[in-house]
């Protein structure tokens, strides 16, 4: 099981170039809206043509441009969950899942039986999409997918159709899924989330371009790139000048700090997870990296405090998070006047 | 009271229709799906071009063109010994093509409405080309459509500009219902004319409620 992609696409002021491989499990494709993840997945299906390149499936070519090779999407057997789902209005759930299946009647309903138990969708096939639920759609449009046994399965930002508190249930069910259909995978997303409990590999694109691409917990663990840990989420990025191979100076913040020794000094920034920081209200003795500042700005969320702080420098501000354990319901403290962070944690960057 | 503009006219709009209707629809698919934005642009151009004429000078190119006369009024008149201009099937070409752009424009804005998501959808799970037509784009733009087919129903119905210039205002052969009402003013025999208006206003209620109705179906089908 394998897909190779290296494809080409120019549009109005926008250029795709990516070149990627999929050799099994769930692979995960994460970039701001509009970096071209889901232009690269309808070239995968053939919904759309690439100017150039290639793509193979397995052992199936299914898009050459040297030897003019451009399989139509019937012909792919590319499984595309959309984003909207695009079940067919006009048809009940039954029709939706065995529109399009070939083979006698009798075989066919037995497959539609086989998917709605799967999918827990008996209760439900005689009822239209309108009718339906986000997630009860997402179920349907699944079915009606697998009933086909495609051979790789391209999920286009299969939650963001869906309500917040729906959105981790779902994610369980379907991991859930994967696991048992057992099927390659791309799915599509912006949401940092989902790839992390989905996908085993990730691949970051920007404005067309892949970034990285590599084992997905190494990648939150060690971005090493500056554009791949924003979107992984990290919400302190400021540029570094180096002082020496341990040492670096952080001009926005107003400090030096100790990090991890690199002795090629490659980093131009660095990053810092947003809960990493431990706070002091009083100057602690011993202890490197020490940050002094002052609280700018304070926010609830329902399960964390987000604050942000200035520093003497006082050009970036400081963003920390705290969850709130069951035993600070509390007010928070907000005497806070020093931030430290462990040189382990501050993770070495370049732009790219 | 003379009864055959009646008849003539629900003849006339009744053939004229389904001409129109599967005319319509088939020229509207075909034009969704070319590729070029130019050529797109350029044949709606041609196909609208009878509904923003003034219908005098529609029925002008009519008669330019199937004229007994002209090439194609000869070509008709003999190999199939049917003489076009100034009979009855006049009537019903000139309602064809006053009538066409409506439903043509009408069946194209519904399709184009139709998710392109469900077509890509239909592609990927394996349909024909062929059988997307008639099992997505079709019945998901059928609303549209039939709002389409009603609106080009009662234009046909109530062609009269085109109609005079090549079918004429022949009493039992082409006056249809408008050229009754016409004529019957023109000859002072205002109780004719009310009769004929009055049967051409509830005819043209029906069609707006019906119309009404496919709009409110439509709708309650997008939610």
């Amino acid at each position: 099981m394998s897909l190779e992609v290296k494809i080409k696409k120019k549009v109005k002021g926008f250029e795709l170039d990516v070149d990627f491989q999929v050799d099994q499990d769930t692979f995960g494709i994460l970039g701001a809206s509009g970096c071209g993840k889901s232009m690269t997945l309808k070239c995968i299906a053939g919904i759309m043509t690439p100017d150039s390149g290639f793509i193979k499936l397995n052992d199936k070519v299914l898009y050459d441009s040297k030897n003019k090779i451009n399989l139509k999407p019937q012909e792919r057997n590319v499984g595309y969950l959309f984003q909207n789902y695009a079940l067919f209005p006009n048809m009940t759930v039954l029709e939706n899942i065995g529109v399009g299946y070939k083979g006698d009647k009798e075989e066919k309903d037995q497959k539609v039986k086989e998917m709605m138990e799967m999918f827990h969708l008996e209760e439900l096939k005689s009822k239209y999409p309108k009718q339906l639920s986000g997630g009860q759609q997402q179920r349907a449009a699944l079915a009606r997918m697998l009933i086909y046994e495609p051979d790789i399965m391209l999920l286009d930002e299969p939650f963001s159709a869906l309500d917040m508190y729906l959105k981790e249930e779902l994610q369980l069910q379907l991991s859930d899924l994967l696991r048992k259909v057992d099927k390659e995978t791309i799915i599509v997303t912006h949401d940092r989330d989902e790839v992390y409990k989905l996908c085993n590999r990730l691949m970051v694109i920007d404005h067309g371009k892949v970034l990285a691409c590599e084992d997905t917990k190494e990648m939150f663990h060690d971005p090493s790139i500056l554009q791949v840990a924003r979107l992984t989420g990290c919400k302190n990025l400021v540029d570094i000048q180096w002082i020496d191979d341990d040492t670096i100076e952080v001009a926005k913040w107003g400090v030096r700090l100790k990090v991890q020794e690199d002795k090629e000094r490659k980093a131009t920034h660095i990053g810092i997870r947003a809960h990493d920081f431990i706070p002091y209200q009083e100057k602690p003795e011993d202890i490197e990296n020490i940050i002094p500042c002052s609280i700018a700005e304070v926010s609830e969320g329902p399960f964390e405090w987000n604050i942000l702080f200035k520093t003497s420098a006082s050009e970036e501000q400081i963003y920390w998070k705290m969850m709130k354990s069951g035993m600070s319901n509390r007010q928070m403290d907000f005497g806070i006047k020093y931030l430290s962070i462990d040189p382990k944690h501050i993770m070495l960057l370049t732009k790219k | 009271m003379e009864l055959s503009p009646i008849l003539i006219s629900i003849k006339t709009a009744s053939l004229s229709i389904i001409i129109t209707f599967f005319l319509g629809v088939l020229v509207a698919k075909l034009l969704v799906d070319v590729k070029n934005e130019k050529w797109k642009m350029f044949w709606d151009g041609v196909l609208t071009l009878p509904m923003v004429l003034p219908p005098t000078v529609a029925g002008f190119f009519l008669l330019f063109i199937f004229g007994v006369k002209r090439p194609l009024g000869i070509f008709f008149l003999e190999f199939f010994g049917v003489k076009i201009a100034f009979s009855w099937s006049a009537t019903v070409l000139a309602a064809v093509v006053i009538s066409f752009p409506l439903m043509y424009r009408s069946a194209r804005g519904a399709f184009e409405q139709v998710d392109e998501n469900l077509i890509f959808a239909a592609r990927t799970l394996g349909l024909s080309e062929w059988k997307i037509f008639w099992k997505v784009q079709l019945p998901n733009a059928l609303p549209g459509i039939a709002s389409g087919g009603v609106l080009a129903f009662a234009r046909g119905l109530g062609e009269f500009g085109a109609t005079s210039m090549i079918a004429g205002n022949i009493l039992g052969k082409t006056r249809t219902l408008p050229l009754a009402v016409y004529s019957a003013v023109a000859a002072g025999d205002m109780e004719s004319a009310y009769q004929y208006v009055a049967i051409i206003v509830v005819i043209s209620f029906v069609v707006v409620i019906s119309m009404n109705y496919f709009t409110m179906k439509e709708r309650g089908g997008k939610g």
